[in-house]
């Protein structure tokens, strides 16, 4: 891990990858835009999503009972997953068991996160990722740069010298964008068709009547969840709703925020197994992972209310400039930065939650109104704490730290900054040039290197106050 | 070991939330209720399936067998799966018909076919979104995504206004039948390259939507 500061200023110095993110940013944007606009509703419909998913995460551990009986009570297992490790194992044991050594998944980002491919490959089993972006990302041995597209840092020229060294029967194949999806669908269509395991996400899952739901556009989710014999969903306990009418909100929420459309092509939703209608066993697999220590903060939880639109990637101008790869995290962005650190219990992430100048564009934008700027500010006050407790002396006597407590002391204290200000004011005449500070002394010259301080007024507002007469 | 995960982490939820859990009112002050009359709602829904580059025949209740023949025709398909209790009076002349129901067909020949007629449960206005709920006229769920082309008949009475009215509807097949659903919003398309949309990745490339009104 580079950390922040150094991968973003590497991405920075591509400037293929910045036009081709730019590009890509600006289109969504438009596009979710229009779709919003249209929707009357759209402030109470967010109310209504945000207030689902407080609701269903103060109420997680009767709800989580409640899904697991529904699904039982459809035909389905249940099984329970500390952390990826165990749902890798879980979910191994069950490909295993049916004797296969192959298996198609659809797009996933729990399954991304706990690393599952490289986890079954280790077991001896091939997981094809089928969707046209993941296929591009997992065939280029890449990394994704975004939750919805993670393919958006490749143009088509690069993904057809892609599929020209990595498929079958592809040597005319043009950049055209359909040309290179109809190879796509040669390719995967005959694993769709012998596969006899599927493996899916969740987008949610629904406790009263144990319905998954999966949306997608392709029609690769479809397939995954329809042809083999035996489906496994690997999904994040947060996911869950408490009734199936919840999804009235989040199925308008989620396509108009995320693809900036009214729908989505497909959208699946099944319950447990049905006779003569897909497959026979469907096993679910409910994932921890780091979830709830982000539940046990009261001001972090709100980061698991997400629905991974990706929606405050495509709005923030950090992320605009640097791409997903930066965040050296499958969740990038705005959402990432504050997801990322809470689930590794800040072993890893420490520097996102400065990727942001805080303007509250994602905050705007969430669907389900998460508060990311306040929960970034949250986050920094928590790693600078931690690294303190953790770090040793020369942690607890760097300049910041040192310079902060005295600020700290000065503010808590009437008298104190009083004196400060006086002080401040006799000192600071010889650097005021024309009305501005433009080289600060010591340590804080780092401040004024990118921008002036105005000096402090001849006189303060308190000093006004006393003498302004009764 | 499985149980132990079990409790491990409903422990654990109980722990991070403590014991003052917070109690949450939904404010369901959105729009469940289309404000259009029927007749605006039918015309808002050929609209918006169009703009997905679907294609929408309009015709009259009793001619749905032509205008089905007339969206065969365009496509030049000939061999079309149908499920079992597709309607005789919907089924064009001179098609070859391969119905699933009590005989089963195989993954490879709904592949090989040239398409598949079903109808659906109902058809959302709003989002122009035709759902299918493995109910009567339309057959388990591989039918409509292997083949390239489907062929939809929705009667103008199946239309509702929003998403809500929608969800509201099918709660019923769900619960009591725990019935796939899939909601279909034109055909299968991708925009992972370079955000261009393309139609037709894994789904069926072509949707013709049959709209009957009376």
């Amino acid at each position: 891990m580079k950390g922040f500061p150094q991968a973003a200023r590497e991405a920075l110095a591509d400037s293929q990858q910045r036009r081709n993110v730019g590009h890509a940013t600006r289109t969504i944007r438009a596009k979710r835009a229009a779709v919003v606009g249209e929707v009357p509703d759209w402030e109470a419909l967010r109310a209504a999503g945000e207030a689902i998913k407080r609701s269903a995460m103060a109420r997680l551990d009767e709800l989580l009972v409640q899904l697991e009986a529904s699904v039982q009570a459809a035909g389905g297992t249940v099984h329970w997953a500390r952390d990826g490790a165990e749902a890798n194992r879980i979910v191994a044991s069950i490909v295993k068991a049916h004797g296969a050594d192959e298996v198609v998944k659809v797009k996933s980002m729990a399954t991304d996160e706990i690393e599952l491919n490289e986890a079954l490959a280790a077991e001896g089993i091939t997981a094809h990722e089928t969707d046209l972006a993941e296929l591009i990302v997992q065939l280029g041995d890449d990394e994704q740069s975004h939750i919805l597209v993670p393919a958006i840092h490749r143009n088509r020229a690069e993904i057809r010298e892609l599929f020209r060294r990595t498929l079958q029967d592809t040597e005319d194949l043009t950049d055209e964008p359909a040309e290179l999806a109809e190879a796509a669908r040669r390719h995967l269509r005959r694993h769709f068709l012998a596969a006899r395991v599927g493996i899916s996400g969740a987008n949610f899952a629904v406790a009263d009547t144990g319905t998954i739901c999966v949306v997608e556009s392709e029609g690769n989710g479809r397939m995954c969840t329809t042809l083999p014999d035996v489906l496994v969903t690997v999904m994040g306990i947060e996911k869950v709703l408490p009734t199936f009418e919840d999804l009235e909100v989040m199925l308008q929420l989620l396509p108009r925020s995320s693809t900036g459309e009214r729908m989505n092509p497909y959208t699946s939703l099944w319950t447990g197994t049905t006779d003569g209608d897909g497959p026979r066993e469907f096993h679910l697999v409910l994932l921890d992972g780091g979830r709830t220590d982000v539940l046990a903060d009261p001001t972090g939880r709100a980061a698991l209310h997400c629905i991974r639109c990706s929606a405050c990637l495509n709005v923030c101008p950090v992320y605009e400039r640097t791409g997903g790869h930066a965040y050296e995290s499958v969740y990038p962005g705005p959402i990432g930065a504050i997801l990322t650190p809470q689930l590794h219990g800040l072993r890893e992430g420490r520097t996102l939650p400065w990727a942001s100048s805080l303007c509250g564009a994602c905050y705007e934008a969430c669907p389900v109104k998460i508060d990311i700027p306040s929960i970034l500010v949250h986050l920094r006050g928590r790693v600078v704490r931690d690294a303190a407790e953790r770090g040793g002396l020369r942690e607890r006597l760097s300049g910041e730290r040192l310079t902060m407590e005295a600020l700290a002391r000065v503010f808590a204290s009437r008298r104190r900054y009083e004196a400060a200000q006086k002080a401040g004011r006799a000192g600071q005449w010889p650097l005021a040039r024309s009305g501005r500070i433009e080289h600060a002394p010591g340590p804080l010259h780092a401040w004024t290197a990118f921008r002036d301080l105005r000096p402090m007024p001849r006189q303060a507002f308190r000093d006004w106050w006393r003498t302004r007469g009764s | 070991m499985i149980s132990a995960a079990r409790e491990d982490v409903l422990e654990r939820i109980r722990s991070a939330l403590g014991p003052e859990r917070e109690v949450v009112e939904i404010p369901r002050d959105y729009v469940v209720a289309s404000s259009m009359d029927r007749d605006a709602q039918v015309e808002r829904f050929a609209e918006r399936a169009a703009e997905y580059r679907a294609t929408v025949w309009r015709c009259a209740i009793d001619d749905i067998q032509q205008a089905v023949a007339a969206a065969l025709a365009e496509h030049g398909a000939r061999r079309l799966v149908a499920p079992d209790d597709l309607p005789a009076a919907w089924r064009p002349e001179g098609i070859e018909w391969l119905d699933d129901g009590a005989r089963t067909l195989s993954p490879e020949e709904l592949d090989a076919s040239d398409g598949v007629v079903t109808g659906c449960a109902l058809a959302i206005a709003d989002t122009g979104t035709i759902v299918l709920d493995a109910g009567r006229y339309q057959g388990r769920r591989a039918l409509t995504l292997l083949p390239d082309l489907h062929v939809c008949v929705v009667r103008s009475a199946q239309v509702v206004g929003t998403v809500p009215e929608a969800i509201r509807k099918l709660g019923e097949a769900v619960r009591t039948g725990t019935r796939p659903v899939t909601f279909i919003s034109g055909p299968s398309a991708t925009s992972d390259i370079e955000l261009n949309r393309v139609e037709g990745v894994h789904g069926p490339r072509r949707l013709e939507i049959v709209l009957a009104s009376r």
